[in-house]
C-alpha cells in the first residue's frame, strides 16, 4: 500500500509526512523547501504503508523542474491513493490543483490543512459541504499540532480499500466541447498516455510542451485536431487557450470556495504589523542587517562561552592519558590521534555548529527567507540574477549540498548554474566553524565579520562576472510570501538534530579516522613529504607553517577536518600559541574559498555536470590563493 | 495603459491582460493571478525592487520586470477592448 502526499508548495505536506514517518523530511516556511521526494514506511493502524512526500506543485501544467519531478510521479507513479494537502487559508487557489488531481481518476482524499491559519484569517469552511462538492473524503487537519492526522490516515486506509475515484468537475461549455473533441480523437487513435484521455486532452490544449511533443511525435495526425479545438476555443473567448482552461478551473475553484466558506474579519494582529516593518521600504533593509548581525553575535557568543572550557578539559584529559603511555610509541600515536579527533568534534565543532543550525532553522521556519528574497531582489538584479537566488545562497550558509540542490527552484538554467556556482563559495557551517574557531576566537568577532563581508564581496563580483558572460534569460521574481509564523521548539530541535545526526554518524567518525591516519603518517614520517610538496603554496606563497599542508588535503573530505587536523598537526588545541594572527587569517581565508568538500562536488556534478564542476573547483583554488595571499599582505600592512 | 509596477501602494487594481510569454503567464496563473482578478498592491520595494501584491488571500512578490508586463485597470481607467483582445492572442 502506498500513499502519495501531493499539494501546492508550503501547504504542509512534509509536516504531515514527518508526523507519521518521524522527522526525515526537512520542513521550512518557504515555497519549494522540498525539491525531491522522500519515501518512508510508516505503521498506520497496524498496517505497513509507504508514504511518499512529493515536492509541491502549484498545478499539473507548470514548467519548472522541481514541479516536474512531483508532476511526473503523480502522472505515472505506482501508488494506491493521493492525499491532496490543501491549505485551508488559500482554499480557492489550492482547489485549482485539486480539480486537476481529480482528473487523474485515482483514489484520493483531501487533507484540509492549516485550519488554524484559516481561522485567524476569519475563514470558516463547511467541511461536509466541501466533501459533497468534490465527491472525495475531506478531513480537517492542523498538521503542525498533529491535529486530525490520525483521522486522516484512518480515512486514507479505508478509502484506498473501498473508495472509487470521483468524477472530474466540468468546466464551462466551450472548454468541455474542446476537451471532448480532443479526448475522443485521442481514444479513436488509440493513444496510450498512461493518464485519462480527458486529462491528456487538457494538457494538449494548454500547450504543455513536453506532453505535446511526445504525443504528436507518435501521432502527427492529432496535431490538426488539437489546433482546431484550440482555435475554436480562442475564437469564442478572445484569449489564448492555456489562459482559458486555467481560467475555467480558477472560476470553478473560486465558486466552490465562495459557496463553502464564510469570510469573517481576520485577526492577523502582530503578523501584519511586523510584516509592515520587515518589508517596509525604509525599515526592511536596516532590519535585515540587524537580524543577520544579531544572529552572528549570538552564535559567536554561545559558541565562545562553551568552546573555551571544553578545549581546556580535553587538553588536560589527553595530556593525562598520553602521559601514561610510552612517549613516541605507535600506541601513543594512535591514542593521541583518536583523542584529537574526538576533541575536534566535541570542543571545537559542536559549540558553533549547534547554535548556528538552530539560528538558520529559526530563519527558515519563521518565513523570513522569502522576505529576504523580496528585499534583496533589486540588489540581485545588479549581479544579473533575481531575488529567488537568495534562498539557495542563504541555505549555503548551512550546507552547500542542500543549497545546490535547492537551485532547482529557479526557473532558468542560466540562473541555476550561476547560483549553484556562487553557493559553492558561500561559507557553509563547517567553514563557519573554522572562521569562528580560528579568527573569531583568537582575533575577535570583528575580524570574523570582516571575513564574511570579504566573502560576500567576492561572491558579488563573481556573480556579476558570471552573469555577464553567461547568456540566457532570467525570467524575474515571482515568489509567494507565506505568512510569518512562530517556529515550534520541537520542529526546530528535530531539524537541528537531522543535520547533527549527519555530523555525528558521518563526519565525526571521519574526523577520528583522519586524525588517526594523520598520526600514522607522522609516525612513519610520511607527512613531511606531502607537506614538502605543498610547501610552495603553503609556506612560500601564504607564509603558513608547512604542517598545515596535510590539513588542506583532509579538508577536501570535510571542511571541519581542516580545523581538527590543524589541532592534530600542531599538537595543541590552543592554535593561537602555534600560529601568528596573520597566519590564522591567511589560513582561514584559504579554507573558506578553496575546493568545496567531496559531498558538494558530487551534488554539483549531478546538478550541473562534471564540466561545470571542474571549472568551479579550479576557479575556487585560484580565488582562494589570490584572496589568501592578498589577506596576508593586507594583514602585514594593518598589524 | 497602466501596468502593475506603476500602481500606488494600497490601491486596488484589476488584471486585464498578462503580456508575457507562455512561461510567465502560466507561472502567474498557477500562483493565483488570472485575467479579471482584483489585486491590491501591499508594498513597493525601493530601488526598482519588486512589488508585493495580495491576490485571493495570498501575498506574492513580483519583480518589476514581470510587474511591468501585467496590465491592469484601476477604477475609472478605460481601455480599448480590441487592444486587449489582440494582445491576449499574440503569439508567445
Amino acid at each position: 500500500m502506498k500513499f502519495v502526499l501531493a499539494g501546492q508548495p508550503n501547504s504542509g505536506k512534509s509536516t504531515i509526512f514527518n508526523a507519521v514517518a518521524g522527522y526525515r523530511s526537512a520542513t521550512a516556511n518557504f515555497p519549494g523547501s522540498s525539491v525531491s521526494y522522500t519515501i518512508s514506511r510508516a505503521l498506520i493502524q497496524g498496517r505497513e504503508v509507504d508514504v511518499v512526500d512529493l515536492p509541491g506543485v502549484y498545478s499539473l501544467t507548470s514548467s519548472d523542474p522541481v514541479a516536474g519531478e512531483g508532476e511526473s510521479y503523480l502522472l505515472g507513479g505506482d501508488y494506491d491513493l493521493i492525499i491532496d494537502v490543501v491549505d485551508a487559508s488559500r482554499l480557492g487557489r489550492s482547489l485549482e490543483l485539486t480539480l486537476q488531481l481529480l482528473e487523474l481518476r485515482r483514489p484520493m482524499i483531501v487533507a484540509l490543512n492549516m485550519l488554524d491559519e484559516a481561522e485567524r484569517r476569519g475563514i470558516s469552511i463547511d467541511v461536509a459541504g466541501l466533501q459533497r462538492e468534490l465527491g472525495v473524503p475531506v478531513v480537517g487537519t492542523i498538521a503542525r499540532r498533529g491535529k486530525g492526522l490520525r483521522e486522516l490516515f484512518r480515512t486514507a486506509l479505508r478509502h484506498a480499500h473501498v473508495g472509487s475515484p470521483a468524477p472530474a468537475k466540468s468546466l464551462d461549455r466551450e472548454i468541455e466541447q474542446a476537451l471532448e473533441s480532443v479526448s475522443s480523437a485521442l481514444q479513436g487513435a488509440g493513444v496510450e498516455t498512461g493518464v485519462p484521455a480527458r486529462f491528456a486532452a487538457s494538457k494538449l490544449i494548454e500547450g504543455d510542451r513536453h506532453f505535446s511533443s511526445r504525443v504528436f511525435g507518435w501521432y502527427p495526425g492529432l496535431e490538426a485536431t488539437v489546433a482546431a479545438a484550440v482555435s475554436a476555443l480562442e475564437r469564442a473567448h478572445g484569449w489564448s487557450a492555456d489562459q482559458i482552461v486555467s481560467g475555467g478551473r480558477h472560476a470553478v475553484a473560486h465558486s466552490i470556495e465562495e459557496r463553502m466558506s464564510i469570510h469573517g474579519s481576520p485577526s492577523l494582529g502582530w503578523r501584519e504589523w511586523l510584516d509592515r516593518l520587515l518589508l517596509g521600504p525604509w525599515t526592511g533593509g536596516p532590519l535585515m542587517v540587524a537580524i543577520l548581525a544579531a544572529m552572528f553575535w549570538i552564535v559567536f557568543g554561545i559558541g565562545q562561552r562553551i568552546e573555551g572550557p571544553l578545549v581546556e578539559v580535553f587538553d588536560q584529559a589527553s595530556a593525562m592519558v598520553i602521559g601514561r603511555l610510552e612517549p613516541g610509541s605507535l600506541l601513543a600515536t594512535l591514542v593521541h590521534g583518536v583523542l584529537m579527533g574526538l576533541a575536534g568534534g566535541v570542543a571545537i565543532v559542536l559549540p558553533y555548529l549547534i547554535p548556528f543550525l538552530l539560528g538558520l532553522a529559526i530563519l527558515e521556519d519563521t518565513g523570513y527567507l522569502p522576505r529576504l528574497a523580496y528585499i534583496l531582489d533589486s540588489l540581485m538584479h545588479r549581479i544579473g540574477l533575481h531575488g529567488k537566488s537568495v534562498l539557495p545562497l542563504i541555505l549555503g550558509y548551512g550546507c552547500s549540498v542542500p543549497a545546490i540542490m535547492s537551485t532547482r527552484i529557479l526557473e532558468s538554467r542560466r540562473d541555476r548554474r550561476i547560483t549553484g556556482a556562487l553557493a559553492a563559495f558561500i561559507p557553509c557551517s563547517a567553514r563557519s566553524v573554522v572562521i569562528f574557531g580560528l579568527v573569531a576566537a583568537y582575533l575577535g568577532p570583528l575580524w570574523a565579520l570582516l571575513v564574511y563581508l570579504l566573502n560576500l564581496g567576492v561572491v558579488v563580483v563573481l556573480g556579476s562576472i558570471l552573469s555577464r558572460r553567461m547568456r540566457g534569460r532570467s525570467p524575474g521574481l515571482i515568489l509567494e510570501i507565506p505568512e510569518l509564523s512562530v517556529p515550534h521548539a520541537r520542529t526546530l530541535a528535530a531539524k537541528t538534530w537531522l543535520t547533527m545526526r549527519e555530523f555525528i554518524t558521518i563526519a565525526w567518525p571521519l574526523l577520528v579516522a583522519s586524525s588517526v591516519v594523520l598520526g600514522l603518517l607522522e609516525w612513519f614520517h610520511a607527512h613531511d613529504d606531502i607537506n614538502a610538496i605543498l610547501s610552495p603554496l603553503t609556506v612560500t606563497t601564504l607564509g603558513l607553517p608547512s604542517a598545515v599542508g596535510m590539513t588542506l588535503i583532509f579538508g577536501v573530505l570535510r571542511k571541519e577536518l581542516t580545523l581538527v587536523m590543524l589541532v592534530q598537526a600542531l599538537g595543541t588545541a590552543d592554535v593561537g600559541s602555534a600560529m601568528t594572527a596573520a597566519q590564522l587569517v591567511t589560513f582561514t581565508l584559504f579554507v573558506v574559498f578553496y575546493v568545496p568538500c567531496v559531498a558538494t562536488l558530487a551534488v554539483m556534478a549531478r546538478e550541473m555536470g562534471w564540466r561545470d564542476t571542474a571549472w568551479i573547483a579550479g576557479l575556487t583554488i585560484v580565488i582562494a590563493t589570490t584572496i589568501a595571499f592578498a589577506g596576508r599582505l593586507a594583514f602585514g600592512l594593518v598589524a | 495603459m497602466m501596468t502593475l509596477d506603476t500602481i500606488d501602494v494600497r490601491r486596488q487594481a484589476r488584471v486585464i491582460l498578462i503580456d508575457g510569454g507562455h512561461g510567465v503567464r502560466s507561472h502567474l496563473n498557477t500562483l493565483g493571478i488570472h485575467v479579471g482578478d482584483w489585486l491590491t498592491v501591499v508594498e513597493r520595494a525601493p530601488f526598482h525592487g519588486p512589488v508585493l501584491v495580495e491576490v485571493n488571500g495570498t501575498r506574492l512578490a513580483i519583480g518589476r520586470g514581470i510587474a511591468s508586463k501585467v496590465r491592469v485597470e484601476v477604477d475609472g481607467t478605460v481601455t480599448s477592448l480590441e487592444d486587449t483582445a489582440r494582445a491576449n492572442l499574440a503569439p508567445s
